[in-house]
């Protein structure tokens, strides 16, 4: 490793480029050295075309074998020490296939890893939110090779360039340590909670699943996707991974409604950077209204539906 | 089977973090710790496996400065055999506690390694993963269901898009999630008896580790505060601020 040169780890499904990558190619445009792409998989040579298209990508490697689906992180850490000799920095989204493989991969190199930043100061120092988002830290890597994973709502995707080249690489196939057996994907039309632009999110107050769909049907009146606190998940009214938070999923849509949120500090950590933030609740102490930007105290189950019928 | 289970002292979940004047760190003096509650439920997942049957001994291992010991005991008062004291001094980034962990597995030799998703301080979820490549193992992390069937250990995993089952052979590390358990409380006789217990004493730097951090902490701050809001008085006003005012609406 000469000179700086960055890799970003692509996430991909059926030939789809993730939405994230357009913003972690924007974290790593803030590095300031040549960006590479790896886009790994079944039908990665699809998404690849789709990655050669983002601005400022110089290269994208393509490597089209279904040992690495699902991002199995194993065979992807294994394939990415292989790859790593020519680049001072290796990124990836800080999702929960970027969170289990990078710190795989910056061991196997050796290195120590920084998670989850929200902006690049310089080439080794990164900020990033510890105790759930309460404190802001800025960390300077020691490490000759830094490997960090990337908050993409905290950087607006790139644009679009004319195609760069796409080049295959060697597969290091099957470390056969572990298989991929199935999934459960929570079905649904709208929008992803990751890069919605509107989210609607509903708290214990909901008190039932039925009640739920009082969220989701102001939810389709706005275009938006649902959320949930961790109350909500755990009473069961809503499946986890629709789960806002420290613990869940760290969003930043232009709008974010709480209706029966009581604002619990890991709650606020997954989407206080949020630009407006309703907060709908009965109880006006409720935490959440220090951080909304319009707060009404109101009965839930006439609030949301005479919202809905008025938009 | 032999099952290990790290455990980390951080500031109790409840409490409010301070920053100290210079912005050189958090300020922890007098704050109120505890275990991580991450792995309180890697902690409780080991402790139902012995239960079932399925573990023959539960290990936990912690790294850090004499007070550690105090989570220690909490883990043996809740059903963990004995008690692994890794004695480092200073911050313990997540690499040096997996080479250290890496150090204690040689050692053991256990079948499966529980750790908790994510430490509620410096919220990096790394150290399962990197534990899990230097010892060359298979690895699950934020672990929602276990399930063990003679040498084969079956995950659910929490993931951004819903859920998924991985396959792998023991041995093998999982990091648990919030939803794989929910934790019991240790009674007052187990605690009393937990502080008699003798708790193993070794030394990272007698391990061979090096524990120096990789990161240097260059400054910590409060995040920007957002502007206080407005009270809105019906659902009227709030339309019309949304649409009008923060244009947010069509």
């Amino acid at each position: 490793m000469s000179e700086a040169r960055t890799l970003v780890v692509a996430e991909q499904i059926d030939g789809r480029l993730s939405a994230a990558v357009a913003r972690v190619v924007a974290a790593a445009a803030g590095i300031g050295a040549p960006i590479d792409l790896l886009v790994v998989g079944s039908q990665a040579s699809q998404a690849a075309q789709q990655a050669a298209r983002l601005e400022g990508v110089a290269a994208v490697i393509c490597v089209e074998d279904s040992a690495f689906d699902h991002l199995l992180a194993e065979n992807t850490a294994a394939l990415i020490q292989s790859l790593a000799g020519p680049y001072s920095h290796l990124l990836s989204a800080s999702t929960t296939g970027g969170r289990s493989l990078m710190p795989r991969v910056a061991a196997l190199l050796g290195v120590g890893q920084v998670s989850d930043i929200i902006a690049v100061e310089s080439p080794d120092t990164f900020v990033r939110p510890i105790y759930a988002g309460s404190v802001v830290a800025t960390v300077r890597s020691l490490d000759d090779r830094k490997v960090v994973t990337v908050r993409p709502t905290a950087f607006e995707p790139v644009g679009e360039q004319d195609g760069v080249d796409v080049a295959n690489a060697a597969s290091t196939g099957d470390q056969r340590l572990a298989r991929f057996v199935s999934e459960q994907l929570a079905e649904g039309e709208r929008p992803e909670l990751g890069g919605a632009r509107v989210i609607v999110s509903g708290g214990r107050g909901l008190g039932s699943a039925e009640n739920f769909r009082l969220i989701e049907a102001l939810a389709d009146r706005l275009d938006a996707a649902v959320g949930a606190s961790r109350a909500a998940v755990d009473a069961g009214y809503v499946p986890n991974d629709l789960q806002v938070g420290q613990t869940g999923r760290m969003v930043a849509p232009e709008l974010y409604i709480a209706a029966g949120i009581s604002g619990a500090v890991q709650h606020l950590a997954g989407m206080k950077d949020s630009k407006v933030i309703v907060a709908i609740n009965s109880d006006e102490e409720a935490p959440i209204f220090q951080v909304a930007d319009y707060g009404l105290v109101a009965d839930l189950f006439e609030a949301l539906p005479e919202l809905e019928r008025k938009l | 089977m032999k099952v290990l289970v790290a455990i980390k002292r951080v500031i109790d979940y409840n409490v409010r973090v301070r920053v100290r004047e210079d912005h050189s760190d958090v300020d922890l003096t007098h704050a109120k710790m505890a275990m991580n509650p991450f792995c309180e439920i890697a902690l409780e997942e080991a402790i139902r496996l012995k239960e079932q049957g399925i573990a023959s001994e539960v290990i936990v291992v912690s790294i850090g400065d004499k007070a550690v010991q105090e989570q220690l005991r909490t883990a043996m008062a809740l059903g963990a055999d004995r008690a692994i004291h890794v004695s480092a001094e200073g911050r313990i980034d997540s690499f040096a506690a997996a080479k250290t962990l890496a150090a204690v597995v040689e050692r053991e030799a256990p079948r499966l390694v529980l750790l908790g998703k994510q430490s509620i301080d410096s919220d990096s979820s790394q150290t399962g993963p990197m534990l899990a490549a230097l010892v060359g193992m298979a690895q699950a992390t934020f672990a929602s269901s276990i399930k063990i069937d003679g040498d084969t250990l079956s995950v659910t995993r929490e993931i951004d898009a819903g859920l998924e089952t991985l396959a792998m052979s023991l041995p093998a590390v999982v990091t648990a999630d919030l939803r794989l358990n929910e934790p019991r409380y240790a009674r007052l006789p187990a605690i009393m008896k937990a502080k008699k217990r003798p708790i193993e004493a070794l030394d990272a730097a007698e391990l061979g580790v090096d524990v120096t951090p990789r990161q240097e902490l260059v400054k910590v701050e409060l995040p920007a505060e957002r502007q206080a809001g407005v009270r809105v008085h019906s659902v009227d006003e709030l339309i019309d601020r949304l649409r009008n005012e923060a244009k947010v609406i069509p």
